[in-house]
């Protein structure tokens, strides 16, 4: 444990000293920026004139929140590739890794000291930017979304997924290799959700099938999906097709599956580590 | 307590089809600095990482420090700096160095002290603070060479420990070995640099393709001399005499060559031949040196080109 958290610490150090969580910080501010003043002048002008429609302003508000947090949870699925992209691969071929290995710690200290920090990093980014967009909902929409930890933490268990994913890629894959096999989960389990999504719209049970399964293997979309679905009152979710309607919503078991994967693809990590020539 | 810091027998390791270390036997008495020497690709640094558990052998198996390869708890007592030493560059020396000791499980306490002892040792107390991607590359090796100290290790492991280092740089290298060997500690040397390994080592092994062809004790082997004598008569009788005074008696005509085992050897040598009236027109002595070693056990066809 001693070892696990101390890489946990270096891992943060050197994110924080190689100005990666400055920049994660800056644009993030710069986003909510963005956002924040889009909503200030949008809402306030509205209800300046006072012709706004409640209903209409509550649907807008709505899919306005699930728009910014759709972004964010981009944004942060990003975060959760880049940031371990190169922090095994990296130390691998630099030989960095060869001075830690040779201490008294467990090679699977290493990859679950790496995964926490970064898990910490990609939560604090995630509560960071989608916190930001609640709020500047409530203070310029004055709009509550229904629910907020409950998609926020979906939210992080896909990020998890993917940050799982790419640590799991690092211990054998060089860091362009790695990135690629990275966002092409990505990419597969994004299509695979719209398969599913626009498919179940003509009932087409067969291409739905094909897309719950390809969730399967990469279940990162589906839990932005199912984070959607706990944020939308039914009135937005008639929205129907598209990144922020629902059709077909994961289910619970699926959760179950994220969470297995993220433990499932950290202990696969750490054994491929160990027996790993460094 | 087990006599030999490091036992290896038959270690193999093949990647693919490509046989890196082909079996590798050793026995590392404790205490000694043993130097390990072959050409490039002769599987030095596999043999090296084997030894560190950085490679799992295919084949074979051993000991370090009485624990067998890839114990992770031993690495506690063992040093190692690697030919390229390399960490975030972001940190700088202290804090390398306290990462380091408080995964070795150094207790805080002390640590401070041994850190500004170690840094001032390696030359290194006035840039301590500066981030590492500000050293030149002979200041990075001297904080890794920190780094493998750092433990107060039983055993250390120096792959190519001088490369990049200025010549005061490696005379620092050769006084820690001295020191390290004064504290009972066993060093084992992968270097290039025959006259270091020379001058610091107790034994040497040379490997070739993995495994090794022979060892030498420097101490015994820094006694040997080559003698060359132009007499005016060989006999079988003086050839059978010389053999008193050294092994490896040869003759080429009026030249007769032969190893003595020690300096004192060649006043006697030059009595005994006067005595018997042999007409002695020249007798020359030298020492080999590691690298004629190197080149006899290795053979010419190592040589490049």
């Amino acid at each position: 444990m001693r070892g696990t958290l101390l890489i946990a610490r270096l891992t943060w150090l050197e994110t924080r000293r190689r100005k990666i969580a400055l920049a994660a910080l800056i644009c993030g501010l710069l986003f909510l920026a963005v956002f924040g003043t889009a909503m200030y002048f949008g809402f306030g002008h509205a209800f300046a004139l006072g012709e706004a429609n409640p209903v209409e302003m509550r649907i807008a508000a709505t899919i306005l929140t699930v728009a910014g947090l759709y972004v964010v949870n981009f944004l942060v699925t990003a975060v959760a590739i880049l940031l371990p992209i190169d922090s095994l691969s990296g130390e691998i071929s630099s030989g960095v890794i060869q001075t830690l290995a040779s201490k008294p710690v467990d090679r699977a200290a290493i990859v679950v000291g790496k995964w926490l920090a970064y898990f910490a990093m990609t939560a604090a980014y995630l509560a960071l930017l989608g916190g930001g967009v609640v709020l500047s909902m409530r203070l310029f929409a004055d709009y509550q979304a229904p629910a907020v930890l409950a998609p926020m933490a979906l939210m992080l268990l896909g990020a998890a997924v993917m940050l799982s994913i790419t640590i799991a890629g690092g211990v054998r894959l060089s860091t362009i290799t790695n990135g690629i096999v990275a966002f092409g989960f990505y990419g597969v389990a994004f299509i695979a959700g719209w398969m599913e999504q626009i498919l179940s719209l003509f009932k087409n049970t067969a291409a739905s099938r094909v897309g719950t399964i390809v969730s399967l293997l990469s279940p990162a979309d589906s839990m932005w999906r199912r984070a959607a679905y706990e944020m939308q009152p039914l009135a937005a979710a008639a929205l129907q097709a598209g990144p922020f309607g629902v059709v077909s919503v994961p289910s619970a078991a699926m959760i179950g599956w994220a969470m297995f994967y993220v433990v499932i693809a950290v202990a696969f990590a750490a054994w491929q580590f160990r027996r790993r020539p460094l | 307590m087990p006599e030999y810091a490091i036992e290896t027998a038959a270690l193999r390791r093949e990647f693919g089809r490509n046989v890196a270390v082909a079996g590798l036997s050793l026995a590392v008495p404790r205490g000694e600095v043993f130097g390990f020497l072959g050409p490039n690709g002769a599987g030095k640094t596999t043999s090296l990482k084997l030894l560190l558990g950085l490679v799992a052998p295919t084949s074979g198996g051993g000991t370090v420090l009485g624990a067998p390869l890839g114990n992770t708890e031993v690495r506690a007592r063992i040093g190692f700096l690697p030919e390229h030493f390399r960490f975030h560059d972001c940190l700088n020396a202290r804090e390398l160095l306290h990462f380091h000791g408080r995964l070795l499980g150094l207790p805080k306490r002390g640590l401070d002290t041994r850190i500004e002892a170690l840094l001032l040792r390696v030359g290194l107390d006035d840039a301590g603070h500066r981030p590492l991607r500000t050293y030149s590359k002979g200041m990075t090796q001297r904080a890794g060479l920190a780094q493998a100290l750092l433990g107060s290790p039983q055993l250390v492991f120096l792959d190519e420990p001088t490369s990049g280092l200025d010549p005061l740089g490696r005379l620092l290298v050769r006084d820690v070995i001295d020191e390290l060997r004064a504290g009972g500690c066993t060093v084992f040397l992968n270097s290039h640099l025959l006259g270091e390994v020379e001058a610091t080592c107790n034994r040497v092994a040379f490997v070739k393709s993995g495994v090794v062809v022979h060892e030498l004790d420097l101490a015994t082997a820094a006694g040997t001399l080559d003698v060359e004598l132009r007499v005016g008569r060989v006999d079988d009788a003086l050839l059978e005499g010389l053999a008193a005074f050294g092994t490896g008696v040869t003759r080429d005509a009026a030249l007769v060559r032969m190893h003595a085992t020690a300096e004192s050897v060649l006043p006697e040598l030059a009595r005994w031949l006067v005595g018997r009236g042999v007409a002695l027109y020249e007798l020359r002595c030298r020492r080999k040196t590691l690298e004629e070693w190197f080149v006899e056990v290795m053979g010419e066809d190592q040589r490049p080109g």
